[in-house]
């Protein structure tokens, strides 16, 4: 073994290790079995959990897939005009003697009720649904991340104050309160449907984010860094943080598709996505009505959607699976 | 036992108080006026209008109104509709109906699920395991909206016209017990697939345990040593995660009521926001919690009942 680290007081000594030994832990040593050094010279950085998480994505097949089924969902919902020539916004593009056309070299995915075209519909589609997910991801994360940082850092009376909230939460149905909070807006667009979503849904990051604090604040490098009289600040963030964001990250790519998926049942339920704005949840509604004389403008939309959200929960699998090595 | 149930129901009592109030406040800014919404096209007599909203206490302030509201449910009283009927009576039929569904559910969920989630772990690594495993990913990722209409067209339209079969009904709720079972199936799909894969993971791990191993090697049967000694000893997760879904399930039903067109709680709360009576929406958000708190507090009773170390003081 080559890679015996010195251990004692003289390396933990300065709070940069600390923060160093942080992002080590809970991943196993660095190899046991001897690899040859890549560059002889430049010192092998140890794995951190990071390091490692990425060395077992990239590897992978599920998370390829998933990531380039993301990149191309991505490019999409910035670029539709690359994939279509036809801008589906433009009213003229629909002609109604066209309605119901079957799908021809002409329109792709067929025409729907309006004589539209499906295909260019369903890739404009595609930034609704990412905006929505994406948002609602982030501001989950930060504000339930946050507030659960705090709860389980601090205990006591404000965790107990927080905790009793998120349980309020968690009773009330999820698409049954979206669909209440979005009747309150009126009109529902992608930042009153975000807003709504993200209201019921930040618990449960708060609830996973406490968990992993409070295993986390009572570890030997907190009390060391504690002694060493850093700050309530700096162990919250520097110490702590780092070392429970990984459930949290989990969690959250997980509920990405689940959100994209919500959007698409809210407008199909009439409060989400208002025409002439386009949506696949709209597009299926529209199409319910007449599906059993034509089924493609239901199809293509309803097929869309479900390769979206099954490419991240797949990328959250995989995820999962890389940082936490407890279920390997 | 007895105090256990006490403790927590009182614990509970917040949380309704909390969820109530908050649904309660959203709907009393929901924009709209119901009154001036009872006249319809025409123009509302002021006089009829200032009596009305004497009459539904409207004119209270918010918090008076809460607490009249409140403390009716407490004794079992909902309210009235602005078209002057029992919200209980409203709610009593629908919720049946929705109950019925998400009990449909369940039980799909819970034969389906953990059958699978059985046969994936009995043959881990291989290649059963991995194509259960696969279908759930694709399960879980196949959102309502589509498995409905898919299975609408496969099996209402498609099997009628090319086999003749007519076994299920795929919209309203004549057909008895019948009607459910599809949309039933679509309720669950996800929660299927999620159970597969908390039995299959938590039955590897009993798999594992020395007190499996003891059983084999005292030579008992394959069948009773998964079934009454891992099986039993793993069913604490799968319990939990049954127990919470069937809230998740009534909640959730509001896409597949209208897909297949079922006359549920869903149906009922859509429209009556658009109504705007508020009593029948906050009622119907209320029972659902009740639900949730009650379906909570059973699962957490059945652990003693599956686990006999596990006691209550």
């Amino acid at each position: 073994m080559s890679d015996i680290r010195p251990v004692g007081p003289t390396r933990a000594e300065t709070e940069q290790d600390a923060a160093e030994q942080v992002m080590t832990v809970g991943v196993p040593e660095t190899p046991l079995t001897v690899e040859p050094e890549r560059k002889p010279g430049k010192q092998a950085r140890p794995a951190s959990l990071w390091n490692d998480a990425w060395y077992d994505l990239r590897r992978r097949p599920l998370f390829v897939l998933s990531a380039v089924l993301i990149a191309i969902l991505l490019v999409m919902a910035v670029f539709p005009g690359l994939f279509s020539r036809v801008n589906p916004m433009d009213a003229t593009t629909c002609v109604l003697s066209n309605a119901r056309q079957a799908p021809s070299s002409v329109h792709w995915f067929g025409t729907d009720n309006l004589g539209c075209d499906v295909y260019a519909r369903t890739i404009y589609g595609a930034r609704n649904s990412i905006v929505v997910g994406v948002s609602t991801t982030i501001v989950t994360a930060l504000f339930g991340g946050l507030l659960g940082l705090i709860a389980g850092f601090k205990s006591g009376a404000t965790d107990t104050v927080l905790s009793r909230t998120t349980e309020i939460f968690f009773a009330i149905p999820q698409i049954l309160g979206a669909l209440l909070i979005l009747s309150v807006f009126g009109t529902g667009n992608v930042w009153t449907i975000m807003l709504a979503l993200s209201v019921l849904a930040w618990p449960m990051t708060f609830r996973i984010m406490r968990a992993a604090v409070i295993t986390a604040k009572n570890q030997d490098y907190v009390i060391a860094a504690r002694a060493l009289g850093a700050g309530s600040g700096r162990i919250m963030f520097r110490h702590i943080l780092p070392n429970a964001v990984a459930p949290v990250i989990v969690i959250a790519t997980i509920n990405l598709g689940g959100f994209i998926a919500a959007e698409a049942a809210l407008s199909f339920l009439g409060v989400g996505i208002q025409s002439p704005d386009i949506s696949w949840g709209l597009m299926i509604d529209s199409a319910r009505d007449r599906f059993l004389e034509a089924f493609a403008p239901l199809l293509f939309p309803a097929l869309f959607l479900s390769i979206t959200v099954l490419a991240f929960i797949m990328l959250g699998d995989a995820v999962r699976d890389a940082l936490d090595p407890k279920l390997r | 036992m007895g105090r256990y149930i006490i403790r927590r129901l009182i614990q509970a009592i917040p949380v309704l108080l909390g969820s109530t109030l908050l649904i309660f406040a959203t709907v009393f800014v929901l924009p709209g006026d119901p009154i001036a919404a009872l006249a319809g096209e025409k123009r509302a007599d002021p006089t009829i209008v200032a009596i009305l909203r004497e009459q539904y206490h409207l004119n209270d302030p918010f918090f008076v109104q809460y607490w009249n509201y409140i403390s009716g449910v407490f004794q079992g009283n909902f309210g009235r509709t602005f078209a002057n009927v029992e919200v209980s009576e409203i709610m009593a039929g629908k919720f049946q109906v929705t109950l019925n569904l998400a009990m449909t559910a369940l039980i799909l969920e819970a034969i389906i699920g953990v059958g699978l989630g059985l046969w994936a772990a009995l043959r881990r690594g291989k290649a059963t395991d991995s194509a259960i495993l696969a279908s759930t990913l694709v399960l879980i990722s196949i959102p309502t909206l589509v498995t409905g209409f898919v299975l609408q067209l496969i099996l209402g339209v498609q099997l009628k016209q090319s086999f003749g079969i007519d076994f299920f009904p795929v919209a309203g709720i004549s057909e008895g017990w019948r009607s459910y079972l599809v949309p039933g199936f679509v309720l669950a799909g996800t929660s299927i697939a999620y159970l597969t894969r908390l039995t299959r993971t938590s039955l590897v791990e009993t798999l594992r345990a020395d007190f499996v191993r003891t059983a084999v090697a005292k030579g008992m049967s394959r069948r009773r040593v998964v079934g009454r000694h891992a099986l039993r000893n793993a069913l604490i997760p799968m319990v939990t995660y049954l127990g919470a879904d069937l809230g998740t399930l009534m909640g959730g039903a509001v896409i597949t009521e209208s897909i297949f067109n079922i006359p549920g709680i869903g149906q009922e709360l859509f429209r009556s926001v658009y109504e705007r009576q508020q009593p029948v929406v906050v009622g119907i958000v209320t029972i659902l919690v009740l639900v949730y708190i009650l379906a909570n507090l059973i699962v957490d009773l059945l652990y003693a009942v599956l686990d006999p170390r596990i006691r209550y003081e």
